[in-house]
Parts: C-alpha cells; sequence; structure tokens
C-alpha cells in the first residue's frame, strides 16, 4: 500500500472548484516580485568543498562528549546513551513515518507508541498516558487547558509554584493568553525557601489547578502528599511536573494523589543536541482523558480477532473537535518518544533506578566537597535528587568563565530568573560525573575562591 | 429516518418534548454522528438554561460535537445513566436517550416534524 499523489486530472478538478484556471492564479495575491525572488548566493560548490566547510563549522563546537566536563542541567541533563537508542531510531521505518492516522500501515508506529504510553503510565504511576507532546514546558501548559475545561471555565485561577521551571512558566503565560486565566503564586517577590504549603494561601474556589515540580527547579524533594489533599479539599486539581530519572528512586506522584503528571522525557535516553528537540510526557487519570490534549493509542483486536493498534482517543484535536479544540498540538514527537520507550525497555526497571541511584549519590558527594570550599555553602537543607544550590562568593558568570578555561561547563546561574538569587549557581550532577570530574570542579573552585 | 410528530426540532437537530419537557437528539443526528461513544452533559438540575446555549458535547468515534438546548427553562432532571451508555444515543434517541428534563419551558427557534424532515433532506444536496 502506498500514498499516491493527485493526479493532474484532480488538480485541475480543484483549481475549478475554487474557481481558478491555473495554480499560478492561486497565487496572485502575491507581488510577482516577492513570488520568485533573486537569491544572493555564492556560487555552487563541490560535495567535497561543502563537506569540508561545515566540518570546521562543527569542529568549533565543544561539546559533552570529550571537550567539556558538564554540570549544567536546569531542565536538560546529560546521562549516558545506550548505542542501540540511535541505532532503533535511525530505521526508515521509524525515521520516516508520517502521522500514524491509517493503521492499517503503521501498525509498527502505533505499537512503539502505545508501549511508551504503557511505560510512562508506570514510571508515573498514573493510569493514561498520551502519545506525546513538544516538550515538558508545553505538556505542563496543556495541563491548564485540561483542568479549565474540566470545569468549564467556571475556575479561572491557576497556582503556580514559584520553583517551576522559570521556562515553563513563561510557556504556560504564552499559552493562556487571552483565555482570561488568572495566573498567581510564582510573583517575582514570591518566597522561594518556604515550604510548599504556603501556596495554599491562594488556593480558593476559584482555583482549577496548582502546579508544583518534583524535584523543584533547585532540586528539592518535598512529599506533597499532604498538601495535594489540601489542594483537592478546595476542589481543585493538582498537576506535578517530574523529572522521570528520580521516579524511579522517589515515591510517584500518583502515589501522592496527583491529578496531572507531566515532564520533559530528555532525560530518558535523548541527547541535549543544543536545547531541543526533545519529548514532553503527559499522564493523568482516567476520569480527566476526554479532556487531555493530543492523541492515545490503543491496543484492540482486528477482523480476525489478532493483536492490533489504532488512534483511539484524539478527543481534543482538531479533526475532532474541529474549531473547538483546546489544542493544536496534533504533532506528537513520535520518534523522540519512542527513543525514550527504547532507552526504558534497554535499562528495565533495575537499571534505571541504578541511574538514579548514581546521579543522588555522585551529587551529595559533590556538594559536600563543594560547600566545604571556602567562601562556598549549600543554600538549602531539604532533601534534592541530582541537582543543588550552591551559594558563590563572587557572579556566577565570572566563576563560569574561570571554569570554562578549565574545560568545565558550570552549573546554572540562577540570578538570570530569580533576582533573590545572585551569586548561585544550580549544580547537576549525573551518572556521566566521574569522581574524577567532580574533584576536578572543587580544586579549580577552590583556585577561584584563592584567585 | 425516524422523526416523531409530537416534538419540536431545532435547526442544530436537538429534540423538545413540549408534554414532558425532555431534551435530546435526533434520529437525523445519531446517525450522522455515527457510534457515539462518550457524552457529558454541562447543566445540573436547578440551572436555568436558554435555547441556544451548550448543554453537553457528544463524541463519537469520528467527531465531537456540542448539544444546545432547544428550549429555554429550569433544568428539573439530568440524564446520569447515559454518561454509562452513551451508545443509547445510537438505539434510542427519542426515548431513554434523552438528556435533560426542563420544567416551565418555552421552545426556542424550532419547527415541527414536517419542516425538520424538509431541514434534513436539503442538507443531504
Amino acid at each position: 500500500m502506498t500514498y499516491i499523489p493527485i493526479s493532474p486530472h484532480e488538480r485541475d478538478e480543484m483549481l475549478a472548484t475554487v474557481g481558478v484556471k491555473s495554480l499560478d492564479d492561486l497565487f496572485t495575491a502575491i507581488p510577482a516580485k516577492h513570488r520568485f525572488p533573486k537569491l544572493n548566493l555564492p556560487p555552487a560548490w563541490t560535495e567535497m568543498d561543502a563537506l569540508e566547510e561545515l566540518t570546521n563549522i562543527a569542529n568549533a563546537n565543544e561539546n559533552v562528549h570529550g571537550d567539556l566536563i558538564s554540570f549544567l542541567g536546569a531542565g536538560m541533563y546529560h546521562h549516558y546513551i545506550p548505542s542501540v537508542v540511535d541505532h532503533m531510531l535511525r530505521r526508515g521505518e521509524f525515521y520516516t513515518a508520517y502521522t500514524p492516522y491509517q493503521p492499517e500501515i503503521s501498525q509498527g508506529t502505533l505499537q512503539a507508541v502505545f508501549e511508551y504510553q504503557s511505560l510512562m503510565a508506570a514510571l508515573t504511576g498514573m493510569e493514561v498516558s498520551n502519545a506525546s507532546h513538544y516538550d515538558g514546558a508545553t505538556a505542563t501548559a496543556e495541563a491548564v487547558n485540561l483542568a479549565f475545561a474540566q470545569y468549564r471555565g467556571k475556575r479561572r485561577k491557576v497556582v503556580i509554584s514559584p520553583t517551576v521551571h522559570p521556562q515553563y512558566r513563561a510557556v504556560i503565560r504564552t499559552y493562556t493568553q487571552g483565555m482570561d486565566i488568572q495566573l498567581v503564586g510564582d510573583a517575582a517577590d514570591a518566597e522561594l525557601d518556604s515550604d510548599p504549603s504556603d501556596l495554599l494561601a491562594h488556593v480558593d474556589d476559584n482555583t482549577c489547578l496548582v502546579i508544583v515540580q518534583y524535584p523543584d527547579f533547585f532540586g528539592r524533594v518535598y512529599d506533597y502528599t499532604k498538601f495535594i489533599d489540601d489542594v483537592h479539599a478546595k476542589g481543585a486539581l493538582v498537576c506535578v511536573v517530574a523529572n522521570p530519572t528520580a521516579l524511579a528512586m522517589f515515591k510517584t506522584p500518583a502515589s501522592m494523589g496527583a491529578d496531572i503528571v507531566v515532564g520533559d522525557g530528555q532525560p530518558l535516553g535523548i541527547p541535549m543536541w543544543f536545547g531541543g528537540p526533545s519529548v514532553g510526557f503527559f499522564t493523568t487519570r482516567k476520569q480527566y482523558v476526554h479532556k487531555m490534549a493530543g492523541r492515545l493509542v490503543g491496543e484492540t483486536v482486528d477482523s480476525k480477532g489478532q493483536r492490533s493498534y489504532v488512534l483511539t482517543l484524539t478527543a481534543r484535536e482538531q479533526h475532532i473537535k474541529r474549531e473547538r479544540a483546546t489544542s493544536n498540538i496534533c504533532t506528537n514527537q513520535g520518534l523522540i518518544a519512542l527513543g525514550t520507550a527504547v532507552y526504558l525497555s534497554l535499562l528495565g526497571k533495575s537499571g534505571l533506578r541504578q541511574v538514579a541511584e548514581l546521579c543522588y549519590q555522585k551529587a551529595h558527594y559533590a556538594a559536600k566537597a563543594l560547600s566545604k570550599i571556602n567562601g562556598y555553602s549549600l543554600a538549602h537543607n531539604e532533601p534534592f535528587f541530582h541537582e543543588f544550590t550552591l551559594v558563590c562568593p563572587k557572579p556566577v558568570a565570572e566563576i563560569n568563565a574561570h571554569l570554562l578555561e578549565h574545560g568545565i561547563l558550570g552549573g546554572y546561574d540562577l540570578g538570570q530568573d530569580y533576582p533573590s538569587l545572585a551569586n548561585h549557581m544550580l549544580v547537576a550532577v549525573t551518572e556521566m560525573n566521574s569522581k574524577e570530574e567532580i574533584d576536578t570542579l572543587v580544586e579549580v573552585l577552590s583556585e577561584v575562591d584563592h584567585g | 429516518m425516524n422523526t416523531p410528530s409530537n416534538l419540536k426540532y431545532a435547526k442544530s437537530d436537538e429534540w423538545f418534548d413540549p408534554a414532558t419537557g425532555k431534551v435530546g437528539i435526533s434520529d437525523y443526528a445519531q446517525n450522522q454522528l455515527s457510534d457515539i461513544v462518550f457524552i457529558e452533559i454541562f447543566v445540573e438540575a436547578g440551572e436555568t438554561v436558554e435555547a441556544g446555549k451548550a448543554i453537553a458535547s457528544v463524541e463519537s468515534v469520528k467527531a465531537s460535537s456540542e448539544i444546545y438546548s432547544p428550549a429555554s427553562g429550569k433544568v428539573a432532571a439530568v440524564n446520569k445513566d447515559l454518561a454509562n451508555k452513551p451508545e443509547t444515543i445510537n438505539t434510542d434517541p427519542f426515548g431513554d436517550a434523552w438528556m435533560i428534563q426542563l420544567e416551565g419551558a418555552s421552545a426556542g427557534d424550532v419547527m415541527d416534524a414536517a419542516a425538520y424532515e424538509k431541514h434534513c433532506e436539503e442538507r443531504a444536496h
């Protein structure tokens, strides 16, 4: 079975229907001088010349595979990726596959998405997962759409913890502009050291959703069980933005009572790739499935009773909901979602747990050693996973410039997003950081102190 | 196509029974939507609805549609059983698949069965 393009005859029929004679007539609204502008391009190169030039440009990049030691996280993490992941992604059947609306020719892709959904549901503890979103930020914004739709616009307030990723909060604001939704809780002067329960002061009977992060943007791990109970008592839903690696080690958001669990799947076998593409996971409880954006693949049987897979629920999407669609995401990150599924299936339950424990142990070793340097200290005492806030004696930009000279990519400068956290560095440590690397960081920072 | 003559019909395919105050969707509508797999009724008993206002949403395997009230009045009852058996809308649109029941209702912009049948026929072409 192949996809068949239109014939010249069919094209002419379509043109006649819209009332034009030729394809050119369709574009008369565009001034002729803009239709085929002369491009200012250099003469054509040979393939050899082009390859040499591109190789030179590529070699100018410094990356974490041999050039730099990285302690940079803040939402995107350097983890080991088994080579099988890339080999699977490059298979033509997956690499070039388009939206699998036709189950007859898309069984492989559909099954892969089904496996991805099952794995994400297992990891978060939730009942259903959709086929994915662009990234963690868009998935979180879609959680707002779900909650808003669930209360049919009768509750118009969303409470966001100031310790949710700053970029996620920005994306939520972009998504919800014009929806007449009140976003509160993360004002510039919001208290960052307080207990999550302080957010309850913002929750009232006009609140449809409360969003918290787990571990939070500063890496801290809280048990939200009591908090979620208290929010539910006020009738609102709770969305937990989670790091999937941490879920292998800590209590699941589902067991704490979360209604929606979202996050970025990048830590699960996806390279950092200059910041993208990534994959956003979205999981929820069965009762909210009709309000969930995106699509869901289900398992069924065909007319011969054989196991098969179909796009089973696409309730909020354009082709079903038409102009009333609450989400215009009709493209999920199928290929990247497949990558996370391959990663998770390779590592298995105990392998992922091992990764999480390595991250945890190494980060704690680093935190202890760094906090002993003269002038440096840890900002928080709460339990943390693989990221922590280091208070520095001088601006983080200065320290990072110095670290870079030693081949080290320093931590995230928190002063960029939180004015009160100037001289605060968010340090991420994963299983990729050896003890020697951590010791080197400590050594170089000790020099900075003396210098 | 079944079009009981004792009912009134809205252009948007809902029926209204002036005798009982019940509201549902027509046989024509259920047939067009195909297999209905989900219904959510937005309004609750005690609320006042206005003709033309969305009261429910139904989803079939190929589309999702809003259901608009063909009459104004106070909601006396909501058919809660329908959520568990949305397929009833396909099998018994004028009977067990009523969606809400209004009291003291006044019909909005509705037509009689003959006019509605003509309306449906015209759309078929």
